[in-house]
């Protein structure tokens, strides 16, 4: 047996090390550690409960919104406050902006660049892939980055600014879109569509959006342009449906919820395919693994104690478990929970795994690309956009979002008018957590066994694969 | 790689950082930013968020540039710089080296041409710095307005330089790219900084010029609550009257900016912002804000004020607490001859 180390690992947001034990040019066992702690959850207790709008966000560039909505929702609830109607559909709007941009920035400039690798030049794919998706010299990302720039343009309108806006209040939004706006807002989700059209799926969204089994996928990407398609031939000459097996359970709190309810439901789907509600009870945080104290299990009763020197100890990153287990959460977990046809079928067949991670982000962004839609035309502009606040009572609150990557929960306890505890469990911390006291380890510990390492060492491209097949967001992880 | 002799080689590295920085520049460049890149001269040789090379190509690099093998032009970080636990660094490792992010960077920052803190938190240690600050974050050259932080005081890079500050959180990604232009030009030196370190073509600005509330601000034409179209000073904790940047001259996000957007400026590009509470409210004496513009007497400000307020058109009044135009600019200037 050989122990490697990987990292640092890049085009994953923030950085992370992965330590894997390698037997017969498989891995055995693997650790992963975050190893940054920035300690927001320290700095936040003491502070008037509002001032969560300016910090948390700032946890992630990247899914920045997501963690503003977290912080709002759990805000709404200890002012008893009802949104008003258009800031949510303001607020959904935004959010799917930033879930796509996130989805769209993954596959184009984190995980497809992989596949540009020397190590892959043998293959007769190879050449084609190497111009488009070369890491910051492929043709993809010259296509990519200005519409994803120009899908931002939401946040022009709708937050100001993007990322880190306090935008997201309680009460709703702060910025009441007048027509020109609103038609504004029409025309860069027209431009959305037309890229995701043109370039990415090279076909309508509502056919893409109607293949619903894996046969149906299959005969659809035949002979077709755009790169999910050239993803699909690739996932197959490579086998990645075989690639990063997660753990089975999956987990969603529910995305983009309006008058209609959630346009995502809540809830979990267990290993047999069974779709169950969402135990909220059931979260701990274990930190037998975590370099941090023990304080309780339950993120409404616990604190964050750094301690660097603890034995036994590699991650920054505690163990959140549903009910003791270790959860996969992210687009696939959302959409199987939803019952998206394809990715519900698809799971049902393979489980989770490399191709189908990448397959449900895409899926879903087609998704919401029709929803913003929706949500800009549902817009009633005479109304108003923020509820009047109100005082925030003494109390236990939760804010339960979904962030791109997965489920996203901030836990807040005040105390005399001020924060007295605030946990935070980010997707990636499900993802990405480290073993608990029963020694299981977590999903993507999971998912690297048995992958296939070879002569390679730490340089075995299939490792990156998985690692980044579920999108990492580390400088959320341990926050 | 080829020509890259003749470009200027950038490593960008993140420390204590949300990524926020990156996010912001990627939005930059009209076929995208690494293609603005390459037409600017300027070599991406490593970038976390962006580049092919992981694990030990990149502490290879890292090293190849540490014992002066490799050229390094511009080292930019982005994220304050954890120095704890005792100066450790291990709140913040670069995974795969058995060395701290604080350490690479005492390493490499003197190698460099010039070193560019992107955002508040390389600069001045920013959000992570907030409260009890947990990990000792500081910025490279300032510990909020105190110069110091992980490089000293003294530090000057290859090229006889501080650390250029481009503060904002997240800080426009024009702010990024013109500065770092300036210097790959020369056209930025020391007295082009202010005395925290900030470029002076932008904070020779403040956030409040350009604002589209500045009729009401002229008025004191107040917003009571969020969302309403009056001037966010009075009520709602808005700082830019005394923050620097020329964020109200810029457009954000295709159109946007925080005072645009409807929520108060909280001043992200000054040392310190982080300590601030209650942002979205006005601290007041005597009903007086606490912050007034910075090089405005009280007494004026307080006198103004009440014959501003005084003098105020009903339109501009009555909008202040809305959230949509209820009365309109008068027609009467809208004559036309038949
Ligand atoms: S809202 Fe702020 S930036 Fe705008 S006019 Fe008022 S003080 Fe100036
Ligand atoms: S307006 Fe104020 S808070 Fe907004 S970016 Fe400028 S300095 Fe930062």
């Amino acid at each position: 047996m050989t122990r490697i180390t990987v990292g640092p690992f890049n085009r994953v947001e923030g950085d992370l090390e992965v330590r894997l034990d390698i037997e017969r040019g498989r891995v055995a066992r693997a650790e992963v550690t975050a190893p940054l702690y920035r300690g927001f959850e320290q700095i936040l207790e003491g502070r008037p409960p509002l001032d969560a709008l300016v910090i948390a966000p700032r946890i992630c560039g990247i899914c920045s919104v997501s963690q503003s909505i977290a912080a709002a929702s759990a805000l709404r609830q200890a002012m008893g406050v009802m949104p008003a109607p258009n800031g949510v559909l303001a607020t959904n709007i935004a959010h799917a902006a930033e879930n796509a941009a996130d989805h769209l920035t993954h596959f184009y400039i984190f995980f497809m660049p992989d596949f540009a690798r020397a190590s892959y030049a043998a293959h007769g794919w190879h050449s084609a892939v190497a111009e488009r998706f070369t890491a910051t010299k492929g043709s993809a990302a010259r296509d990519a980055l200005p519409a994803r720039a120009r899908l931002l343009e939401t946040m022009g309108v709708i937050a100001g600014k993007w990322p880190h806006s306090l935008a997201f209040q309680p009460g709703g939004t702060t910025r009441a879109i007048e027509l020109g706006e609103r038609i504004r807002l029409t025309a860069i989700a027209a431009s959305f569509r037309g890229f995701l059209e043109r370039v990415v799926f090279a076909d309508r969204l509502e056919n893409v959006l109607a293949l619903s089994t894996p046969d149906e996928l299959d005969r659809w990407r035949e002979g077709r342009d755009g790169d999910f398609a050239h993803f699909l031939r690739l996932a197959d000459a490579l086998s990645l449906a075989d690639l990063g097996r997660g753990p089975g359970l999956l987990m969603s709190f529910g995305a983009y919820h309006d008058a209609d309810g959630a346009r995502f439901r809540a809830g979990i789907r267990s290993r047999s395919g069974a779709i169950e509600a969402l135990p909220v009870a059931g979260i701990t945080e274990d930190v037998s693994h975590a370099w941090m104290r023990e304080t309780s299990l339950d993120p409404a009763e616990s604190r964050t104690v750094p301690d660097a020197d603890k034995a036994d100890a590699y991650s920054w990153c505690k163990a959140p478990r549903l009910a003791g287990q270790p959860v996969e959460v992210g687009a696939l977990a959302r959409q199987a929970i939803d019952g998206q046809p394809l990715i519900s079928n698809l799971v049902t067949s393979g489980g989770s795994n490399v191709r189908t991670r990448v397959i449900a982000r895409l899926i879903e962004t087609a998704q919401l690309a029709l929803s913003i839609e929706g949500w800009i035309k549902a817009l009633r502009l005479s109304e108003p956009f923020c509820a009047s606040s109100a005082d925030i009572a003494d109390g236990h609150f939760v804010g339960l979002v979904e962030a791109a990557r997965g489920s996203l929960g901030h836990w807040l306890a005040v105390r005399s008018g001020r924060i007295e505890r605030y946990q935070i469990i980010a997707p990636t911390s499900w993802n990405f957590s480290p073993r608990d006291a029963e020694g299981v380890a977590g999903p993507l510990e999971q998912a690297l066994v048995g992958t296939e390492v070879g002569d390679a060492g730490a340089r075995a491209v299939g490792i990156q694969h998985v690692v980044r097949s579920f999108d990492p967001c580390m400088v959320c992880t341990a926050h | 790689m080829a020509g890259s002799e003749a470009m200027t080689r950038m490593l960008w590295l993140q420390g204590a950082s949300c990524g926020g920085c990156t996010m912001s520049i990627l939005e930059s460049g009209a076929s995208g930013w690494f293609d603005e890149l390459r037409q600017s001269g300027i070599d991406l040789i490593w970038h976390p968020s962006v580049s092919e090379q992981t694990g030990d190509e990149v502490a290879d690099l890292l090293e190849a540039i540490r014992d002066g093998r490799e050229r390094l032009d511009l080292l930019v970080l982005e994220g304050s710089v954890a120095r704890g636990p005792s100066l450790s660094g291990r709140f913040n490792m670069l995974a795969g080296t058995n060395r701290s992010i604080y350490h690479w960077l005492l390493d490499l920052a003197p190698l460099a041409d010039y070193v560019v803190a992107v955002g508040s938190c390389a600069a001045y240690g920013g959000i992570p710095a907030a409260g009890v600050n947990p990990t000792d974050a500081v910025g490279l050259q300032f510990e909020g307005s105190d110069v110091g932080g992980a490089l000293g005081s003294g530090f000057r890079s290859k090229r006889g330089l501080p650390v250029i500050n481009v503060a904002g959180c997240a800080p426009h990604p024009g702010w990024v790219m013109e500065s770092l232009l300036a210097l790959t030009t020369g056209d930025l030196s020391g007295d082009g900084l202010d005395a925290v370190g900030r470029p002076t073509f932008i904070a020779n600005h403040l956030a409040h010029h350009g604002c589209s509330r500045n009729e009401f601000y002229e008025f004191k034409a107040s917003a009571e609550v969020m969302s309403e179209r009056g001037c966010l000073m009075e009520h709602l904790g808005c700082r830019a009257t005394q923050a620097v940047g020329d964020c109200n001259q810029r457009s954000w996000n295709g159109g946007g900016s925080c005072t645009k957007g409807g929520y108060a400026c909280i001043a992200c590009t000054s040392p310190g912002f982080e300590s601030a509470q209650n942002y979205l409210q006005t601290a007041k004496l005597a009903g007086i804000p606490v912050g007034l513009p910075t090089d405005m007497p009280k007494a004026w400000f307080v006198a103004l004020a009440a014959l501003s307020k005084s003098a105020t058109p009903r339109r501009v009044r009555v909008n202040a607490t809305a959230d949509h135009v209820v009365v309109p600019p008068s027609r009467s200037g809208d004559k036309r001859s038949p």
